[in-house]
């Protein structure tokens, strides 16, 4: 009873709508149907938690009207029976292009290149091409029935769709993957707000960097805020109204631009602090870090797009793929199973997987790698749909909802289902039903010719394989495309060439001889009829009906054990561990240790290390339990600081305007940098993160210590003051672009305005947040809103001594007038890097009260360095400047100590002042010698044990300690080596099992790497690695 | 006294003078004895307080306990220091390249054009060159200075650093072809930078390996068609390409082939097996992988750069540091050079050094940039080692030159020729040091 009122109420539904007549005009007789259809007597899984058996589906005008078991069919329903079918609701992608329009490819930074400083696009948007927060797609949606085709057979139904282009990128809209009007199938037009990390096809200048994205979706987030206040100065800004409409909805951000499996962290922070709880694109690694992914919250949007074996049988092909490249082929397809087992929510995403057999193949082995079904079903059902608050119409078998489902002949998930129908808003989708009838079993066959009726034994073994047999077994062609047949026999030849088949039956393409029936027809069910030739040329008519259907084979879903794997590396390459080493306590017995303190070189000294810090110095020492090192004939110093470094991050120069104080690099670190280890084995032990020299005022840098496996938060040296890199001279002229520079400035006299006016401007924004905080505070005052500007809340720092410049440097005339400038303003330039010229105004430096942080030899590789000498660190130091030798250069910091070395032979520093220049005096400019920088008790454990005089060429790290925690151990290094190797060879081995096994592979990918320099000058690379020159190389070359 | 006499020239010329006032030595005459200093050969031997002969240039006798001459001789006493043969730097722009970037009339070194036989280093080496001076002070008197390019760069000439002009510079003129062997690896285009480079358009649209060689193919059907044409020395037109290759198949020069992938140095044997070149290996950054393959070859190699990091992230930390020595043990014929765009060529000896400390000895690392590099340019004959008839081309170091902590160079001669020690370094530290009143 409760049933039919269910069923009227649908029914009363159904006409409510079908009266509303839409606008649209027919050209032709209108049609109106019911569309009802009753599917029956099938199993049918409403969602991950409840599937009915027996049941009946019946849906009406395109929405499900009733789901169950014993349900009375309309007398106006189409009855499909569904026996031994499976009905599954159908999947959603979030992650779409789908119905988008094309998109232009964009263009990268070009150091050499013109700069486009504004936006090209015309209307009252905002100052950025890149963010396109303005674009809805539900404005450019036309739906595309090819693609829609595509993603049907793979089990979709439904789809968030956007233009993926722009680092905002306006809204999204969830359609279904009917083949209708745009107006029928859009489900939800503004269902989500999209991000990126990419800035797609603009092609201004500005953001030319990762961090320099991540502070442009920052100074968007405040603008926004700042414009509902509808400033006057602003204007009509319709891109940030779009914005600022948006932000109610599910965000939804694809950082996943190269793979970089830190983004999804990058990104989620930037949400954090706006209060913005993103849904994030995964990149597929967050098996690498499943704590740091957790700790994220974000529900994550993860693409069954797993890497493709390489093929690896040529050792020289093998040899430029990396092991990390080969241990994420191998655990890549546990990623999803990771994401269940942590408790991260996510949705699976048919995105960057080429068919749609690929993702279902591709999900069954997440499932071999331990993703439950209930998951999978969940992540492409339930989950996308509650996100996009469309769960009242998709993401379930639920009446009321859409007639979105699929049907199937088994379990959705197995291997040998395949899905007959995706029915998308009500209408059936053919994918493959030319199996819907199952028509194996045995036939009579009875065949009319000119000689009478003879009769046959048929045993139908498959679509496409069968057996004639009268008295004997005939060879047999046979084929059934779902509606037609084709029958074949003749007599088996006494010798015929393939003689020996067991089988017996000819297969698909193998030829009959030219004596054989050949028969053709129709099937009705499992009566089929038909005519056919003899070999003499008679026409022969045919028939044949099901005696007996085959005993249907049992599916064996026994699961399959999850695949043996590698283990997860931290960090994830080579010389990575599975567990990170850890702290000690460390008594270093009997070493020379050169304390860069006043206590100089002392022989035959222990230092104790515990808990991270360095507990005493002196003869004798004891600790039990501690672990001993030898150090007889060694040397121990500091760990060695590099000012000046460029390792471990994604992106190093904002080159995109002249001031750009508002890029970090801290959004950006790197913790997987294998220079990490490289310096580590040169006893480097804390480095300078800086921003490159492309523009006056670059980015704020990052101090981190090289705590090789750590995360990236764990990499940063905790409470340091912070720092800015600030360039002069050749670089931020844009002197190396070849094709001309169009921005400001193209002379030192232009670097001076590029100064004196940021400051300017910095200092009357800080005056103007003054009078607006002082004038918010009176009662009834009309708020005064002021534009919080990133980039002017860094100078504001700087002049109120709460930031401190490193300021990249080579001319005499560049140094003293940056010195002037700021004493202007009231800072001071607390280090001169490179400053190869310092040593012509040293004593007006020392004046100031700068540091200097220098090269030892370099110079003559630009015209403004042709006075630098490699007597500059000995002059410096003796007029009584701070002096330190940096790197700039990830090969050149494995030698520091040598590089501080040539002091000695420059002029005559002492040895002990030499090894300063890389130790307590990076540590003094840097504001941290209080805890690095020499040996000292109560400093930090971050210690060198060297083989030889670390200022001798000679000299090799054996140890390199970080707060306790031995990283670097040159016997421990021997060993990894191996194991390295081993690795290697185990996954080459497994890599070429899969082409052997006749699996598809692709040619081998030669794992390069990106390398970010300061594009100041040349770099000592690998051969696999790339910097920014390399790569508009090789895109010129491929235009 | 004699020694005194010299002291006072090298400081003489400390005060006031600049560069422009650091003069060529005048042709060697008459008889110098180095006295007492640890003299390394340059061929792994190593003479204590041993006696260096120079007569008129050359190297007349070297040994301990020799007599000393009487009569107008000039003894220099190198007691405790070292004496080495002078520092070759084994491929260099030096004199062709003034500045390192962002000047585009510093480039007299990378000519346009992918063939260019018939180029010659030497027509552009610009003797006074500021480099110079600042490489004869770390102990480097020769130098290999080659022209760069597309495909066949043209022909390289070997450099004494003392010189008026070019002509008198030439040491070994017009010796080497230099081809830079296109690329065997991949390009990025998959892997990780697929979803990068996709940004910027579509994927590349032919086989980069297969181009490659395809350019390869057309320089060996160049030589094929210079060997036919030089076989017949009557022609109606001059082909100044063709001719240029000559010398190649005389065998009066040696085809310098930069490459430093593993194909692309097999790749290269092709040319000693097909056309009997001398074929010299340039780069050779993998060259350890197949260091006995180069010896059955009797192909040698100019390792460009110790100073460099790992071919990836999968390689031994310091696998090019180490290089030298497996090369070394496989009797590979070798030398380190130093290519650095930023120090210009003066840290050869450390890279040596640096070779020293992973695998090589000391006197391995010294051939390896002396006798080594004097052999790969066919000079061996006048230079390279510290051996009776040869060059007097010889430094003398207060320590171990390998090692900056000790390298400090005393005395330099080339060809007999005490060499000044000045460089414009040295006169820029003078007048700061004048102006700060630092002693």
């Amino acid at each position: 009873m409760r049933k039919v009122k269910l069923w009227l109420a649908g029914l009363v539904l159904y006409m409510a709508q079908a009266s509303a007549q839409p606008s649209f005009p027919i050209n032709g007789v209108a049609s109106p149907g019911s569309g009802a259809y009753a599917l029956t007597n099938a199993t049918i899984v409403k969602d991950a938690k409840t599937t009915l058996t027996n049941a009946t589906l019946l849906i009406r005008d395109g929405r499900i009207v009733a789901v169950g078991t014993g349900l009375s069919i309309p007398k106006d329903a189409v009855v499909i029976d569904c026996k031994d079918k499976f009905i599954y609701p159908s999947f959603i992608d979030v992650q779409s292009d789908y119905g988008m329009p094309a998109r232009q490819p964009g263009r990268p930074f070009d150091f050499r290149a013109p700069a486009q400083l504004e936006t090209n696009v015309k209307g009252a948007y905002g100052w950025n091409q890149a963010l396109k927060a303005d674009v809805q797609a539900a404005n450019l949606f036309v739906p595309d029935e090819a693609k829609a085709r595509s993603l049907r057979e793979a089990g979709f139904g439904t789809v968030l769709t956007h233009q993926p282009d722009g680092i905002a990128r306006g809204t999204g809209a969830v359609v279904t993957l009917a083949n209708e009007r745009a107006n029928l199938v859009m489900v939800k037009d503004k269902a989500s707000a999209h991000y990126s990390f990419s800035k797609g096809s603009s092609t201004q200048s500005y953001p030319g960097s990762l961090m320099g994205t991540i502070a442009l979706l920052r100074q968007t987030y405040l603008d926004a805020q700042w414009y509902k206040g509808n400033p006057r100065a602003e204007g009509v800004n319709m891109t940030l109204r779009a914005w600022n409409e948006q932000q109610s909805l599910p965000q939804i951000i694809d950082p996943s631009q190269g793979g970089d499996l830190w983004n999804v962290m990058r990104a989620d922070r930037i949400g954090d602090e706006f209060g913005v709880q993103y849904i994030i694109k995964a990149s597929g690694k967050e098996y690498q870090r499943i704590g740091e992914v957790a700790a994220t919250k974000a529900p994550l949007i993860v693409s069954l797009n797993f890497p493709a074996a390489q093929d690896v049988e040529d050792p020289n092909d093998a040899r430029y793929v990396s092991l990390a490249d080969m241990k994420h082929w191998e655990l890549a397809p546990g990623n999803p199973a990771a994401l269940e087992k942590a408790g991260i929510p996510f949705l699976l995403s048919m995105s960057d997987v080429r068919d749609g057999r690929t993702f279902m193949s591709n999900l069954r082995k997440a499932m071999e790698y331990g993703l439950s079904e209930a998951a999978a079903m969940d992540a492409l059902t339930k989950t996308p749909a509650t996100l996009l608050g469309v769960y009242d119409k998709v993401g379930s078998l639920d009446a009321g909802k859409l007639a979105n489902f699929v049907i199937t002949n088994g379990p959705i998930f197995s291997e040998k289902t395949t899905i007959h129908h995706n029915w998308v808003q009500g209408n059936a989708y053919r994918v493959k039903d030319d199996n819907w009838y199952n028509i194996t079993g045995s036939y009579a066959l009875t065949v009319q010719g000119p000689g009478g009726s003879q009769q046959y034994n048929l045993e139908v073994k498959s679509n496409s394989s069968a057996e004639v047999s009268a008295t004997d077994t005939l060879n047999t062609q046979f084929s059934f495309d779902g509606k037609m047949l084709k029958i074949g026999f003749a007599p088996r030849a006494r010798r015929a060439a393939g003689a020996g088949r067991g089988m017996g039956g000819v297969q698909g393409g193998g030829a009959l001889p030219a004596n054989a029936v050949r028969l053709s027809g129709v099937s009705n069910g499992t009566q089929w009829q038909g005519t056919g030739l003899d070999s003499l040329g008679n026409t022969l008519t045919w028939s044949a009906v099901r005696t007996k259907e085959a005993t249907p084979k049992a599916d064996s879903v026994a699961k399959k054990a999850a695949p043996a794997t590698g283990p997860v590396l931290y960090p994830f390459v080579a010389f990575g561990e599975a567990q990170m080493p850890k702290q000690e306590t460390v008594l270093i017995k009997n070493a020379t240790v050169w304390t860069s303190e006043k206590e100089g070189v002392l022989k035959e000294t222990d230092v104790l290390v515990k808990n991270g810090k360095i507990v005493s110095v002196g003869k004798n020492l004891s600790e039990p339990g501690a672990r001993i090192i030898d150090g007889t004939g060694k040397h121990l110093t500091a760990g060695i600081i590099d000012e000046h470094s460029h390792i471990a991050t994604a992106s190093i120069n904002e080159g995109g305007q002249s001031i750009t104080s508002e890029v970090r690099i801290k959004d950006n670190l790197d913790p997987d940098d294998i220079n990490i280890y490289r310096q580590l084995s040169g006893g480097v032990t804390t480095s300078h993160i800086l921003h490159g020299s492309a523009n006056t005022i670059g980015g704020q840098t990052q101090l981190i210590k090289l705590r090789w496996g750590a995360n990236d938060e764990g990499l940063m040296f905790q409470n340091w003051d912070p720092f800015i890199k600030f360039a002069l001279g050749e670089n931020v002229k844009r002197t190396s672009a070849t094709s001309g520079n169009n921005r400001f400035p193209d002379t030192r006299m232009g670097v001076e305005q590029v100064l004196v006016d940021g400051f300017t401007r910095a200092k009357d924004y800080q005056a103007l947040l003054k009078l607006a905080e002082e004038n918010n505070k009176k009662k009834g005052a009309t708020p005064m809103l002021v534009r919080r500007d990133l980039e002017l809340d860094a100078l504001v720092e700087i002049m109120n001594q709460k930031r401190f410049i490193t300021c990249h440097s080579y001319v005499a005339s560049e140094i003293v007038n940056t010195m002037r400038v700021a004493e202007q303003f009231g800072f001071k330039i607390n280090t001169f890097t490179h400053i190869l010229e310092g040593y012509k105004v040293a004593d007006k430096m020392k004046a100031h009260g700068a540091n200097a942080s220098t090269f030892s030899d370099w110079w003559a590789y630009k015209l403004e360095v042709q006075d630098a000498i490699p007597y500059n660190p000995y002059i410096m130091t003796r007029v009584g400047l701070n002096v330190a030798i940096n790197s700039d250069d990830a090969e050149m910091a494995r030698r520091l100590n040598q590089e501080a070395a040539k002091a000695v032979k420059y002029g005559g520093l002492t040895e002990e002042e030499a090894l300063n220049m890389v130790t307590i005096n990076p540590a003094k400019m840097l504001h941290v010698a209080d805890r690095v920088g020499s040996i000292k008790a109560g400093k930090d454990a971050d210690l060198v044990l060297w083989s030889d005089n670390p200022l001798s060429i000679y000299a090799k790290a054996l140890y390199t300690m970080v707060d306790g925690t031995i990283f670097f151990d040159r016997e421990k290094d021997a060993r990894m080596r191996q194991l390295v190797k081993e690795e290697r060879t185990r996954l080459i081995k497994k890599m070429m099992g899969e082409k052997g096994a006749g699996r598809p592979t692709i040619p081998a990918q030669p794992s390069y790497k990106f390398v970010h320099t300061c594009g100041d000058h040349s770099h000592k690379m690998g051969l696999l690695e790339l910097d920014e020159h390399d790569l508009e190389n090789a895109q010129t070359e491929l235009k | 006294m004699k020694k005194i006499l010299v002291t006072l020239a090298v400081l003489a010329s400390v005060s006031g003078m600049a560069q422009e006032t650091v003069y060529p030595a005048p042709a060697a005459k008459g008889v110098v004895i180095l006295k007492g200093g640890t003299v390394h050969v340059g061929n792994g031997q190593v003479l204590e307080n041993a006696t260096v002969k120079i007569n008129n240039g050359k190297i007349e006798q070297v040994g301990t306990n020799l007599p000393m001459p009487a009569g107008d001789v000039k003894v220099i006493d190198v007691t405790g220091q070292h004496v080495y043969p002078g520092l070759i730097l084994p491929a260099s722009s030096l004199g062709l390249q003034e500045y390192g970037g962002g000047i585009r009339g510093s480039n007299d070194f990378f000519e346009i054009g992918e063939n260019n036989a018939s180029v010659r280093a030497i027509a552009a080496y610009n003797a006074d060159s500021k480099i110079t001076n600042t490489l004869r002070s770390n102990g480097i008197l020769l130098a290999h200075v080659a022209p760069q390019g597309s495909l066949v760069g043209g022909i390289s000439s070997v450099v004494q650093l003392d010189a008026w002009t070019y002509e008198d510079a030439a040491y070994a003129t017009d010796n080497g072809m230099h081809f830079y062997m296109p690329s065997l690896l991949p390009r990025p285009g998959g892997g990780r930078f697929a979803a990068f480079l996709a940004q910027f358009g579509p994927a590349q649209p032919s086989d980069p390996v297969k181009q490659a060689l395809e350019t390869i193919e057309k320089v060996k059907q160049f030589f094929r068609d210079t060997r036919a044409w030089n076989a017949e020395p009557v022609h109606a037109e001059r082909n100044l390409q063709y001719e240029a290759t000559r010398a190649l198949f005389e065998k009066k020069q040696k085809l310098y082939v930069h490459a430093s992938q593993v194909n692309q140095m097999l790749v290269a044997v092709d040319f000693a097996k097909e056309f009997g070149f001398e074929v010299v290996i340039v780069g050779g950054t993998e060259s350890y992988r197949i260091a006995d393959l180069l010896k059955q070859n009797n192909i040698g190699v100019i390792l460009n750069q110790m100073h460099n990091l790992p071919t990836g992230d999968d390689d031994d930390v310091d696998q090019p540091y180490k290089a030298p020595a497996a090369l070394q043990k496989a009797g590979v014929l070798f030398c380190i050079n130093d290519d650095d765009s930023q120090n210009r060529g003066r840290n050869l000896p450390f890279n040596a050094g640096t070779a020293a400390a992973y695998g090589l000895t000391k006197e391995e690392a010294l051939t390896a940039i002396t006798l080594n590099a004097a052999r790969i340019l066919g000079i061996d004959d006048r230079t390279g080692s510290i051996e009776a008839g040869k060059d007097a081309n010889i430094v003398v170091s207060e320590g171990d030159i390998l090692d900056m902590r000790s390298s400090k160079i005393s005395y330099a001669f080339i060809q007999g020729r005490s060499i000044e020690l000045m460089d414009k370094h040295k006169q820029l530290f003078e007048r700061y040091k004048y102006k700060y009143g630092i002693k």
